[in-house]
Formats: structure tokens, C-alpha cells, sequence
């Protein structure tokens, strides 16, 4: 196996995909250059997708910005890299990105093997199928035989064929690398289904199908999708930045601080508060950061329902519930730990 | 790498042997070790430190993936697959599936390629300007563009799956590929398959006995007739024998999708058409200048000593231009192979498709990416040395 392992080593050398990374703190590596490089998805409406004048936008994208706004008060000191499925892992572990926040689902093995730390989950998702309304389909359980188009390079190939397996069906798998193609394969009549995660089908539905109302999503949830931001193994500082950042929006909204009343929260009386908003120092200096992180984030960014709602809410094209994603204290799962 | 093979005539120095730089072979040898020396040392700091980082992420390395169950579907393949395969058997089914594009690509390339050529250099103006226009066109616009062109083409043009075209019983074309029918499965094709071998082993030994007969007596024998008798004859005596089956397996529409007959698929004809249209403007370009650069002295010669053009074309033109032809050919060849990656934007499950499905599931792109590489290194590497040794084989022999 070692001589595999150094076939595989030479083979990277060639390619330089993970020579010349730096391992050190990258807090300290993004502190220095000025700027957070951030993966996100190259066009998905609602998580991950530059807007006509080029503006990325989507909730993934405020949490690159969240990140930013903890760090340098500002929003835009992100640089986006827009990254296919299949480009994501090896430009995180290349070092070219410090944060990978491009709907990527948890699972054991991006957790251990292809070396990831998982930031808090911002999306609570599920594997759905759409299908085009004239096939009369109502349930998933009635398609076999049928063709499905499926991005590469993603959690959902698999979660495809197992539910496909465990129901004794059959099907026909159309595998292209870019989310666009898919799509316009899908659109064309190429295949019967298209299949991703829910809020993803929602997104398309919203903003590419030619007339939306001819495709329904069916009803069944085929997997468990949490997506979160992602960072390289072994640098703890730098993962306890962008998980915290995640929960302070969480824990902003528990607490009814918006970006637009977080003034009013500055002078309140209440421990907890005074601890997120930086009244009472301590807890930016734990993580590296400006005692104001926090009170800058939800000034800037909003707390989560907020992010929510901007992107994928009610309100935008993509209409999705909170469902899963709202409080727990709503019945939901979002549920941030104590800061303190 | 060069290397100083060659013998120098002159003596070596009286009283032993000088270590000076100023000689030249030992300046040869002093730099070649050093240059040998430096890159093992690159080389060994790269893999090292790649090594030591890729342990530092607690990156998994290794090949033992290979044997995992790979739980992905793959359109289409050559072999029996299934998700509950491993890793490695569905690499294997990408590898096969670069074969079979790269493969007929080629064969059809070729001719395409021969016939716009052959085209170009035609006396009839029109011919002559339109086979020029194709060569201009398609040499000048990028491969992935011309994929996506050849099957949006099929996406948009053909009709959807329920309103397929039926131009002949048993045959449906619609956005989800051409529908075949095919024989049913009968033992009689296994006995064909047998009989055609033995006939093409016949034909082998018929064509060294004409040969020698021709040497010995002077007498040609119609080699060309009696070995198509040979390769035709034998397995239809066999498909006789054995009971001459005619039952076929028809496709019909059931659910979703034709099922049965064998399918073209859009996304095998798009990148085997973009393939062959794109690849044979180069060769087209190779066939004209592998025949400008034959003399028409040549013709002339071998036409004055009584010899038909036909015999002038095989014996005289050919072998002068397949000299010229087969060097430029085969890397055409090996860029028609390498594009056929390019299949993955359009879902074609080649090898680079699956593998980098494979390295995104394990996250072990090292290894993946050492797997594309070690496979197309061999690809080219077979392709190179079967048209070494054809090129060897066809050259003009000098006395």
C-alpha cells in the first residue's frame, strides 16, 4: 500500500493539488491577508448565486459574510470562489478556501476521511424528486423505470440509488457535472425526474423552470440533508469562529435581536445579552476576535430568521417554510449552545 | 533523454583514468547524475510533504477504497453493474465506456477524416470549397462547445419519449436515444462468434500460401474475394446449423421508458459525434499533406510501366504517403481519446466521469486523480505503440 500511496503523492505533484497549503492557524492566515476566501455554489438562487450586477447573493453567502463582518466589520471583505460539487473538497483541503459554506451535506465520511470540521447546520434539507406534472406521478414510490438526472459528485447520487434499492426499483441515472446542464437536461424532457435537495428544487423551480406551475415537487423526503459551513481539520481556532458565528445569529433571533433593535440591546440589563453584544467583555477575546463581533454580525447580517427570510423565505421566489429551520422554541431545530 | 551511446573513437587517456571536468564524458555523465539527482530530490520533498499534510488533515490515503461498495448508478455500461458494486468495478465500467467512444470514435474519424481530405484535394470546385469550409469551421471552435451543441441538438429536436418516432417497426427515436431492436439471446450467436474466428485464422494462413504461391509460379490468386467468402461464409454456415433464429427482441414502450432492444443513448451520440466531427478536420488536414507530399512523378512513373490505378494507389501513393500520414495521425488518435473526457458536462459516464464521482464520495482525490492519469497514460501509451509498429510495418522499405 505504500508504494499506492506514494504513486497517489506523485500523481499530486503533478497536479499541486495539496502541495503549498498552509496548515498554521488560518485565522491568523485571513487576519493578515485581509480577506475571507470563501466556496460557495456557482448558482443556486436562495444559498449560493452572483445577482445580475455580479453581487453574490443566497444564504450561504451571508454566512461567508457573517464570518467576515465577525472579523473586519465588513461584509465585503469575502472573496467568493464559485466551486462545482465536484471542485468543493479539494479546494478546501488545498487550502485555496478558508470556508466551504456551499449547501454541502454533514456526513461521517466528509467528517473524517476527506478531512472536514462541520460549522453548525444553517439548512435543515431532505432529498426530494420534482417531476413534470403531465406524468400524472403523485408519489415517488411510482417511478420505477423512470430517467433521473442527478448533478455528480453528490450526496444525493447516493441517497438516489439506495432509496431506489430499498424499494425494488429501477432507474435510469443522467449524471452531469454542472447544476445548470442538469437542469436544462431536465427541462428539455431528457429525463422523467430531476432530484436534489428540496430547498435546491424549490430554487429551480423558482427561477429556471420555463413555467413553474407545470412541475410539482413530490411529497416524499428520501434523506436527512444538513447543510453547513465547512473548514479544514485541525486548526480549532479558526473552526470556533465560524461556529460561533453561526450560533450568534441563532441565538439572536431566540432573543429577539434584530439588526434593526440591536441598538436598543446594547443598554439592556440582562447577563446573557451584555455577554453576545460585548457590554461585558470576554467572549470575543476567546474567540480572537473584536468584543463586538457579535453585535456587528447581527447589526450587519441579521440574526438567522432574518437571513432566512431574505433569501429563501416566504417572501423570495423559493417560498420555503421554516419548517425544520425555525427556533427551537418553535418547534424546529435550530438551537444555539449558550454563549458564555 | 539523450544519452551517450555513441562510441567515440578516441583513446582513452595512458596512465588511468582523469576525473576532470574538462573531459567531455565526464561532463556528460557529472551532469546527468546531477540533473537525476536533483529531480529525486524534488520529487521525494514533494511526495514527503504531500504525505506529511495530507496526514495533518487526517486526509485518508490508499487504494483500499477501491473495494467498497460504490452505492452510485451509472447510466449506462458495458458490463453488469449495479450500486451495491465496488469502487473499482465501476471505474472499470468508466474505463470501457472511454474505450467504446474512443474506439468507434476513432474508426469513424478516420474515415471522415480521409474522405474531407481526399475531398479537399478534389478538381470539383464545389466539393472542393465546402470540404475546405468544414475543416475551417470545426478546427476553429472549441470541443466543449460542439458537444453541447450536438446534444442540446437531441434534447430539443427530437421528440419527448411518448411521442417517439417510429420510422421502422421495432425502431424509436425520441429525446431518450435511438431503440433498436435486437436478436434474442440463442446460442447460435456463440457458435458464429467461434466460426468467425476460425475464419479469421483461415485467412491468415490463405493469404501466406498465395503469397508464396505467387512468388513460386507468378501467379496471382484473388486473395481479396475468397477471404470475404471465408469471414462471411463460415458464420453463416453456422447461423444455419444452428437453426437460423429470427425471434428479436423488440423495444416497447412500458412505464416510463422503452424497454428491451438495445438503446443509442443522446448523451454516447453527442460526444461521439462531437468527437468524430471535431477529430476528423485534423485528420482531414493529415490525409491532405500525407497526399501533396507524394510526387505525381510517382503517378506518372507507375502509370508509364503499365500499372492500374489501383495498383498505383496501393503500391506506389499509399505507401509514400502513410509515411507522411501516420506520425500526425496517431496524435489525433490520442487527442480524440484524451477530449472524450470532456463527457462528463454532458453526462456521458467515461472514466473521468466516474472516477471523480468516486473521488467525491471518498474525498480521496489523489488517488483518483493518480487513476485518470495511470489510465490515460495507458491508453496512449497502447495506442502510441500499435501505430509505431504499424508505421514500421507500413514504411517504405529502401534497399
Amino acid at each position: 500500500m505504500k508504494s499506492g500511496i506514494l504513486a497517489a503523492a506523485a500523481a499530486a505533484v503533478v497536479f499541486g493539488a495539496v502541495t503549498g497549503a498552509q496548515a498554521g492557524p488560518t485565522l491568523d492566515a485571513v487576519k493578515g491577508r485581509g480577506f475571507v476566501q470563501c466556496g460557495v455554489n456557482a448558482g443556486l438562487p436562495g444559498f449560493g448565486n452572483p445577482d445580475s450586477s455580479g453581487n453574490w447573493t443566497g444564504l450561504d453567502v451571508d454566512y461567508c459574510r457573517a464570518v467576515a463582518v465577525a472579523l473586519f466589520n465588513d461584509p465585503n471583505k469575502v472573496k467568493f470562489t464559485p466551486l462545482s460539487a465536484q471542485q468543493r473538497f479539494p479546494a478546501i483541503q488545498s487550502g485555496e478556501v478558508d470556508l466551504l459554506s456551499r449547501n454541502t451535506t454533514v456526513t461521517l465520511t466528509r467528517d473524517t476521511s476527506v478531512g472536514l470540521n462541520f460549522a453548525p447546520v444553517t439548512y435543515y434539507d431532505g432529498q426530494g424528486f420534482m417531476v413534470n406534472k403531465k406524468l400524472g406521478v403523485k408519489s415517488a414510490k411510482e417511478l420505477n423505470g423512470a430517467t433521473v438526472c442527478v448533478q455528480a459528485g453528490t450526496t444525493t447520487e447516493l441517497n438516489l440509488a439506495d432509496y431506489f434499492r430499498s424499494n425494488n426499483m429501477s432507474y435510469n441515472p443522467v449524471v452531469i457535472e454542472s447544476n445548470d446542464e442538469v437542469n436544462a437536461a431536465y427541462f428539455a424532457g431528457r429525463c422523467d425526474v430531476l432530484t436534489t435537495d428540496a430547498s435546491g428544487l424549490a430554487g429551480t423551480r423558482a427561477g429556471v423552470a420555463p413555467v413553474p406551475d407545470d412541475h410539482i415537487i413530490l411529497p416524499e423526503i428520501i434523506s436527512k440533508e444538513p447543510l453547513a459551513p465547512a473548514v479544514r481539520h485541525g486548526d480549532d481556532q479558526w473552526f470556533d469562529v465560524v461556529k460561533w458565528t453561526v450560533y450568534a445569529t441563532i441565538q439572536a433571533e431566540e432573543m429577539g435581536i434584530t439588526s434593526k433593535n440591536v441598538d436598543e440591546f446594547v443598554n439592556s440589563k440582562n447577563p446573557e445579552i451584555q455577554r453576545i453584544l460585548g457590554t461585558s467583555p470576554g467572549m470575543g477575546k476567546a474567540l480572537g476576535l473584536d468584543e463586538k463581533w457579535a453585535y456587528n454580525v447581527i447589526k450587519t447580517m441579521g440574526n438567522y430568521g432574518e437571513i432566512f427570510e431574505r433569501n429563501v423565505g416566504l417572501k423570495t421566489p423559493l417560498k420555503l417554510e421554516r419548517g425544520l429551520n425555525a427556533l427551537w422554541t418553535n418547534g424546529g431545530l435550530q438551537y444555539a449552545m449558550p454563549i458564555r | 533523454m539523450a544519452s551517450e551511446t555513441r562510441d567515440t573513437a578516441r583513446p582513452s587517456a595512458p596512465g588511468g583514468v582523469s576525473f576532470s571536468l574538462s573531459d567531455p564524458t565526464v561532463r556528460a555523465v557529472f551532469y546527468q547524475v546531477l540533473v537525476v539527482g536533483i529531480v529525486i530530490a524534488v520529487g521525494w520533498f514533494l511526495i514527503h510533504n504531500t504525505l506529511d499534510n495530507l496526514s495533518k488533515r487526517s486526509i485518508a490515503t490508499g487504494f483500499g477504497f477501491l473495494e467498497r461498495e460504490a452505492s452510485f448508478g451509472i447510466g449506462e455500461s458495458l458490463i453488469d453493474y449495479h450500486p451495491r458494486d465496488s469502487y473499482g468495478r465501476a471505474f472499470l465500467v468508466g474505463v470501457l465506456n472511454t474505450l467504446k467512444v474512443s474506439i468507434i470514435g476513432v474508426v469513424l474519424a478516420t474515415v471522415l477524416g480521409t474522405l474531407i481530405g481526399v475531398a479537399r484535394l478534389s478538381s470539383n470546385w464545389l466539393i472542393a470549397k465546402l470540404a475546405s469550409t468544414y475543416v475551417e469551421i470545426v478546427r476553429n471552435i472549441p470541443p466543449l462547445l460542439q458537444l453541447f451543441f450536438w446534444y442540446a441538438l437531441v434534447s430539443e429536436s427530437m421528440p419527448p419519449v411518448r411521442q417517439a418516432l417510429n420510422p421502422i417497426p421495432g425502431v424509436f427515436l425520441s429525446q431518450r436515444g435511438l431503440f433498436v431492436p435486437v436478436p434474442s439471446a440463442d446460442p447460435v450467436w456463440g457458435t458464429m462468434g467461434f466460426a468467425l474466428a476460425i475464419a479469421v485464422i483461415g485467412v491468415i494462413f490463405l493469404r501466406r500460401w498465395a503469397k508464396a504461391r505467387q512468388e513460386r509460379t507468378g501467379q496471382p490468386f484473388p486473395i481479396g474475394t475468397a477471404s470475404l467468402g471465408l469471414l462471411i461464409g463460415l458464420p453463416l454456415i453456422a447461423y444455419i446449423a444452428g437453426g437460423a433464429p429470427t425471434a428479436l427482441d423488440v423495444p416497447k414502450l412500458q412505464g416510463f421508458n422503452f424497454v428491451g432492444g438495445v438503446v443509442l443513448t443522446p448523451e454516447f451520440f453527442a460526444i461521439l459525434v462531437g468527437l468524430v466531427v471535431y477529430t476528423a478536420a485534423f485528420i482531414a488536414e493529415v490525409v491532405r499533406s500525407g497526399i501533396l507530399a507524394v510526387n505525381w512523378g510517382q503517378t506518372e512513373a507507375a502509370r508509364a510501366l503499365g500499372i492500374d490505378s489501383g495498383k498505383t494507389l496501393r503500391l506506389v501513393v499509399l505507401p509514400q504517403a502513410l509515411r507522411v500520414i501516420v506520425p500526425p495521425l496517431t496524435s489525433q488518435y490520442l487527442n480524440l481519446t484524451k477530449n472524450s473526457s470532456l463527457a462528463l458536462a454532458i453526462g456521458y459516464p467515461d472514466l473521468v466521469s466516474i472516477a471523480n464521482t468516486t473521488l467525491n464520495q471518498t474525498g480521496q482525490a489523489i488517488e483518483g486523480v493518480a487513476m485518470i492519469m495511470g489510465t490515460y497514460l495507458v491508453i496512449s501509451l497502447g495506442i502510441s505503440i500499435f501505430m509505431n509498429w504499424y508505421n514500421k510495418r507500413i514504411a517504405l522499405v529502401e534497399r
